[in-house]
């Protein structure tokens, strides 16, 4: 399964650059990165190659983060590619939290990242359909 | 005006005797009802019979809060439950609260020295007293209330919060005093304003104002916005509850009823009793009560004593404004708030350590209150929903307890500003 980082951050001027600066100064590589926030606070979500070394690093600065499992999903890059693994899932009752797109910069499909309440479940249920989930190994390589 | 000539203006040598009197009496009561006396009295050898005059009350042990709350709910009381016909109770800085019990003599008293304030304010019998301190466990409502009823007034039992019904009261009854807290006084000046009162169109007069500190500042505030005349009142439920000092016409410190109180200043850090006009915190024995007398109980208020005469013709010596606390207790919207409550609190959401503060501030007249928590690991979760809800539950979890709504803010660790390691709890930016 593959390893999210989510990390605590207040909304407050540069603390993001002060994240991703620590990133850089570790050589740690963004795979895919989102941000959900509110009014006073900011949930940033990202995949890195080596999420194990980075959540360490992260958590050394003094943030709070911790690791979720999310699924790496293939979706083919036409109308209706989200919308048909949205049905599966839609179907077998499983909820999903939130999504968001893969930051790539070439082929013809779309790599998603899908935070589900059943990620086993969902993930032996994609894997039925032919759905191509991708492992944790693949995702960190990319 | 003077309720009770009689016993407001006593010559000092006669209630010298009194007070003398009445000690004794009192600790005849808990060395033979209350076992916590009865064991503190014998530890040190004080035998009751020693104590001949008010001078000698130096010999005795102090009482504080935790006593209370170690004794709960009823075990400092000194007369069989039979004889209590009323139970109040404050905050206490963990989840016990602490108790007090009143028999049918202490209502009375009580009623007597709240009459004895009020009419020190201005009230008379011809008059409507609009009561909008809460009604409840807390001590304020009733206390006032009792009192308004033993001078004849009108009372209008409205208690605390929702200003505008309170000033539709005011206009529709012709309210001449207002009972409150100084800050819901000037909030509901502002509501005025908004809903286009004028306050010089209303009846009102007299504004008898406490459970918070408040100065003078505000004072001359709230007399020039709602066109009154204002006056502090002293009180603690451990003690009896609003009306055990009260300022008179010359608003030059807070008549105690000494007739029923004996006042001391102690120095906090070495507990000796300091000369009158030094500042510390105010100790008070009860010399009437008969539902929970308490010996030298340490109210954590500072202030300094005055036995000099007032102009006024009252005897009783004063305390000054009390403006401080030896503990770190907060008063907000007149609720007494300390900060280890909120621990407490963040505690059972799972955190072992939590950091936390408090942010006090005055905003439109009206006490603020903010927490600010930072997220741990435990806290943490990937999810906004849930962490939007754990703020809602924090912020409910304190308004179920102290009644008062809170804004809950999550904050990164390491951010809230420590000294000597340890987390600054309180920021109070009220200007008092």
């Amino acid at each position: 399964m593959v390893k999210q980082i989510s990390v605590f951050i207040e909304n407050r001027k540069g603390r993001l650059a002060e994240l991703t600066g620590l990133l850089r100064q570790h050589g740690i590589d963004l795979k895919a990165l989102s941000i959900a926030d509110t009014t006073n606070f900011g949930i940033l979500r990202c995949i890195v190659d080596d999420p194990d070394q980075a959540i360490g690093v992260i958590r050394e600065a003094g943030f709070t983060a911790n690791l979720t499992e999310v699924l790496a999903i293939e979706v083919p890059d036409v109308p209706g590619g989200l919308a048909g693994i949205l049905d599966l899932l839609a179907e077998a009752d499983i909820s999903v939290e939130y999504l968001y797109s893969f930051v790539r910069t070439h082929g013809k499909s779309a790599l998603i990242l899908f935070r589900v309440e059943a990620t086993e479940k969902a993930r032996q249920l994609l894997l039925s359909r032919d759905v191509n989930v991708l492992t944790a190994q693949q995702v960190y390589e990319l | 005006m003077i309720w009770n000539r009689a016993r407001e203006c006593m010559d000092r040598p006669q209630l010298g005797q009194l007070q003398t009197e009445r000690l004794r009496n009192m600790l005849g009561s808990v060395y033979k009802n209350v076992p916590f006396y009865r064991e503190k009295f014998q530890q040190r050898d004080i035998e009751i019979c020693d104590i001949r005059t008010t001078e000698d009350i130096g010999h005795l042990p102090f009482t504080v809060k935790q006593d209370l709350r170690d004794n709960y709910p009823f075990d400092m009381f000194a007369v069989p439950m039979s004889e209590i016909v009323r139970i109040h109770a404050s905050s206490g800085t963990t989840g016990k609260p602490s108790v007090v019990g009143y028999t049918q003599k202490d209502i009375a008293t009580w009623s007597e020295l709240m009459a004895r304030t009020l009419v020190s304010a201005g009230a008379h019998r011809n008059m409507v007293v609009q009561v909008a301190f809460g009604y409840g466990l807390f001590t304020g409502g009733l206390g006032v209330h009792y009192g308004a009823e033993r001078i004849g007034a009108s009372v209008v039992p409205v208690s605390g919060g929702n200003s505008k019904r309170q000033i539709m009261l005011m206009q529709d009854f012709g309210t001449e005093l207002l009972c409150c807290t100084p800050s819901y006084a000037l909030y509901l000046a502002e509501t005025m304003a908004e809903v286009g009162v004028d306050p010089g169109d209303l009846n009102l007069k007299y504004g008898v104002f406490g459970a918070e500190p408040w100065t003078n500042a505000m004072r001359r505030e709230i007399e020039a916005k709602l066109g009154i005349r204002a006056t502090d009142i002293y009180g603690l439920s451990e003690i009896m509850g609003p009306g055990v000092a009260y300022e008179c016409e010359f608003k030059n410190g807070l008549h105690i009823a000494e007739d029923h109180f004996i006042a001391e200043v102690i120095d906090p850090e070495t507990l000796e009793v300091l000369p009158a006009g030094e500042k510390g915190e105010l100790v008070i024995t009860t010399i009437t009560k008969e539902g929970i007398p308490l010996v030298r109980y340490r109210t954590r208020d500072i202030t300094a004593l005055d036995p000099s005469p007032c102009p006024c013709g009252r005897t009783h010596a004063r305390i000054g404004k009390v403006l401080g606390r030896t503990d770190d207790m907060l008063i907000i919207r007149g609720v007494n708030v300390f900060p280890s409550q909120i621990e407490t609190l963040l505690v059972e959401f799972g955190e072992l350590e939590p950091h936390y503060q408090i942010i006090v501030d005055r905003v439109g007249n009206l006490d603020s209150l903010e927490i600010r928590v930072e997220v741990s690991d435990a806290l943490f979760s990937d999810e906004v929903r849930r962490l939007e809800d754990l703020q809602k539950l924090i912020a409910r979890e304190i308004h179920s307890r102290l009644g008062l709504s809170a804004r809950v803010k999550l904050v990164e660790p390491r951010t809230i500003e420590r000294s000597e390691g340890k987390a600054k709890r309180v920021i109070d930016k009220r200007v008092l």
